[in-house]
């Protein structure tokens, strides 16, 4: 997503008449039923700028307190159950998190939340990890989410690789901070496979594992990897490529080669050896194979795979937002931060965990030492050059009609 | 005085029920209505505007899923009948005295939450689960075999949920029929199956009615079977209202669908009352 986006709201507002209450009625001649029926309209909370008034930030933090307790809302997969770093951070600071998994996949995040944003409530959370996907832009454009001090941000400023606090979807990090980066490549079960190895795209297309291969249903996952394996770059795509894309698509579903279209279920999908070949993200596999003593296997695929940023954000409406960019702050610590990729194997904001795991695997033997070596060196965690030049980012949309227009082209694929 | 109050008694007897239908029926439908005519996206508002198209574009769209959950909810309706009719007979008729414990039983499973027990389901019948992972051991499947995901997997499992909404209304039907009726037809020289042909059936019929009524409507919408035990390949109707209200927030979209389902449904209710002859079913119900 360009910098220097038009906003939709804006653009809109140009080309297109506003009806008012008045003029509904003036259209209808049914003043009475047009009255009760415009009066149910749902409210949006449009913001004539993406970009943030210089006041912004002062005008959000003055007069705020800490509670010393924070609700964050995160995903499945994305911290050691037994939450060491947030165990370490209520020692440290007196302040109580309450960390829950009630983020499965964006959309219906947006949708869950939305209303209760756009009335100025509470949505029960005052930190949560969001992907850098659409919705990211729609948290931003309705002004959902808070202007970070960054003075707040001591860690960050200090640990936080310098990629990160440039990257498009919100450069100069005004409201966000990485939570964790992580690729969608392929996982596969290698039990099922016959000792076959799974390498690119096309495989995912096989009609030899008709009927067991898992794809997203998250519409941008799933088009990356149409496009991509028509040779795409899913970043420079066109709305023509769209159409090939989910073409070949329908296609690998018309031929009975999918399974379904997930959520964070394929996890459990792929384990139930529901799907034997599947879209997964990074992390999840190796936290599966640490925590049920499984082989499952991860690979990026050939033609390319893609990488997303997660992000820490706290909703304007929160009711605790100091405590919450405390704990932001903390996962920049790079001990926090490498104990956290330790245990989710997902690429880190922060460069100097790598040697935290480096020091933590000498303290170890066997084969614990051997695994945390392989973290320190995985990379899955810290990306190489030659990797990151595999790496596609996602589909970038200028308009909301253009969003719309890709979701009508994704979207009867997932739901048939 | 007192006449005056005699002929305000019916009414005020049903004012608290009219008032809950009213708020809770009549103003939702009102809200939604409302909703499906308007037009925008969710970060800017939607805005009412007569806007008919969603509901071409909705037609456009999802017809499949539509037609797919009416040719599952008759399907699944007639499964239904066929399974519930046996149970609801034996029960009236040879239940005795223990007619309440068998009625019970059938209305046990409800003690879980019924996505609880879909889930369970699940579980069972998943491809390495416990039913099939022996059977292809052993060889006698393919290891690609699978029953979840498919489209008989989700018609059971609306089957499994909404037998008891069948077999109450046949039971209370047939329970109805006096003995003493089926003793005329036989004195008459019917045989069993004549007198049952000639005289049970007619006389359950308006229980069968009702539990068509009961389980066609929410079959055809269920959302839950199709999600936990289908594929995208079963998509049904309520899972794509779902979506679009749940998911991407198209509240227009899924209003117009959430209206055209109901506009359908009613149209299906009344083509069978009228194939039934609504006159008599309705009349019988009513004695």
């Amino acid at each position: 997503m360009s910098a220097n986006i038009s906003d939709p709201s804006l653009l809109r507002g140009l080309t297109q008449r506003r009806l008012g209450r008045r003029d509904a009625l003036r259209l209808s001649g049914l003043a009475g039923l047009g009255a009760a029926l415009a009066a149910c309209g749902v409210q949006g909370k449009g913001k004539p700028s993406a970009s943030v008034a210089p006041d912004a930030v002062a005008k959000f933090w003055t007069g705020k307190a800490s509670t010393k307790h924070v609700d964050f809302a995160g995903w499945p997969l994305y911290m050691d159950p037994k939450k060491p770093e947030l165990k370490k951070f209520t020692a440290e600071t007196g302040i109580s998190v309450n960390y829950q998994e009630v983020i499965q996949e964006m959309a219906p995040w947006f949708a869950k939340v939305q209303p209760q944003l756009a009335a100025g409530q509470s949505i029960g959370y005052d930190l949560m990890v969001i992907t850098n996907s659409y919705q990211f832009t729609q948290f931003r454009e309705s002004g959902f989410l808070a202007p970070l001090d960054h003075s707040k941000l001591p860690n960050f400023t200090k640990n936080a690789a310098p990629a990160y606090t440039k990257e498009a979807f919100d450069p100069g990090n005004v409201y966000s901070v990485p939570w964790a980066s992580g690729m969608t490549g392929i996982a596969y079960d290698p039990a099922k496979l016959g000792g076959r190895k799974i390498t690119k795209l096309a495989d995912l297309w096989d009609p030899a594992f008709k009927g067991k291969v898992g794809m997203f249903s998250d519409t941008q996952e799933l088009a990356n990897f149409g496009l991509m394996a028509l040779g795409i770059d899913p970043a420079k795509s066109t709305q023509d490529d769209w159409k090939k894309a989910a073409d070949h698509l329908k296609k690998q579903k018309s031929d009975g080669i999918v399974r379904n279209y997930y959520d964070q279920s394929y996890v459990d999908a792929l384990g139930k050896g529901e799907v034997w070949i599947t879209q997964a993200w990074s992390g999840d596999i190796f936290q599966k194979n640490v925590s049920e003593g499984r082989n499952l296997q991860f690979v990026l695929p050939e033609e390319g795979a893609t990488i997303w940023t997660d992000n820490m954000t706290i909703p304007i409406t929160a009711k605790s937002p100091l405590d919450a960019i405390a704990l932001m702050d903390f996962f920049y610590k790079p001990e926090i931060a490498g104990s956290l990729a330790e245990y989710i194997n997902y690429v880190t904001p922060v460069p100097g965990a790598q040697a935290v795991i480096k020091a933590d695997a000498a303290k170890l033997s066997g084969d614990e030492k051997k695994s945390m070596e392989e973290i320190a060196n995985s990379n899955l965690v810290f990306p190489t050059d030659a990797d990151y030049a595999k790496l596609h980012y996602y589909v970038s949309f200028e308009t909301a009609e253009e969003n719309q227009n890709f979701q009508k082209t994704f979207e009867p694929i997932v739901l048939g | 005085m007192d006449r005056v109050k005699r002929q305000l008694a019916p009414y005020l007897l049903i004012l608290p029920g009219g008032l809950w239908l009213l708020l809770f029926f009549v103003v939702p439908m009102v809200a939604m209505l409302s909703l499906s005519l308007q037009q925008g996206d969710v970060v800017n508002g939607y805005r009412f505007t007569f806007h008919w198209q969603n509901y071409t574009e909705a037609i456009e769209a999802y017809n499949t899923q539509l037609i797919r959950s009416l040719i599952y909810g008759v399907i699944a309706t007639i499964i239904l009948i066929i399974l519930a009719f046996p149970v609801a007979y034996w029960i009236a008729f040879y239940g005795g005295k223990r007619k309440s414990t068998y009625l019970f039983l059938l209305l046990l499973p409800f003690f879980v939450s019924f996505v609880l027990r879909t889930i369970s389901w699940r579980q069972i019948l998943t491809d390495d689960g416990p039913v099939l992972s022996p059977l292809k051991s052993i060889g006698l499947l393919p290891e690609s075999y699978h029953i979840l995901g498919t489209a008989p997997a989700v018609i059971c499992g609306l089957v499994y949920n909404f037998l008891p909404f069948m077999v109450l209304p046949v039971y209370v039907a047939l329970e109805r029929i006096d003995p003493r009726v089926v003793e005329a037809a036989r004195d008459l020289y019917a045989n069993p199956a004549t007198s049952f042909r000639k005289v049970i059936l007619p006389l359950a019929l308006p229980g069968v009615f009702a539990g068509v009524l009961m389980s066609f409507v929410p079959v055809s919408s269920d959302y839950v079977n199709s999600e936990v035990l289908g594929s995208s390949s079963t998509t049904m109707i309520g899972q794509v209202i779902q979506k679009q209200y749940l998911n991407n927030s198209d509240y227009p979209t899924a209003s117009a669908l959430s209206f055209i389902l109901m506009a359908v449904l009613l149209v299906g209710i009344f083509a069978y009352a009228r194939a039934l002859g609504t006159e008599d079913v309705m009349k019988v119900a009513a004695r």
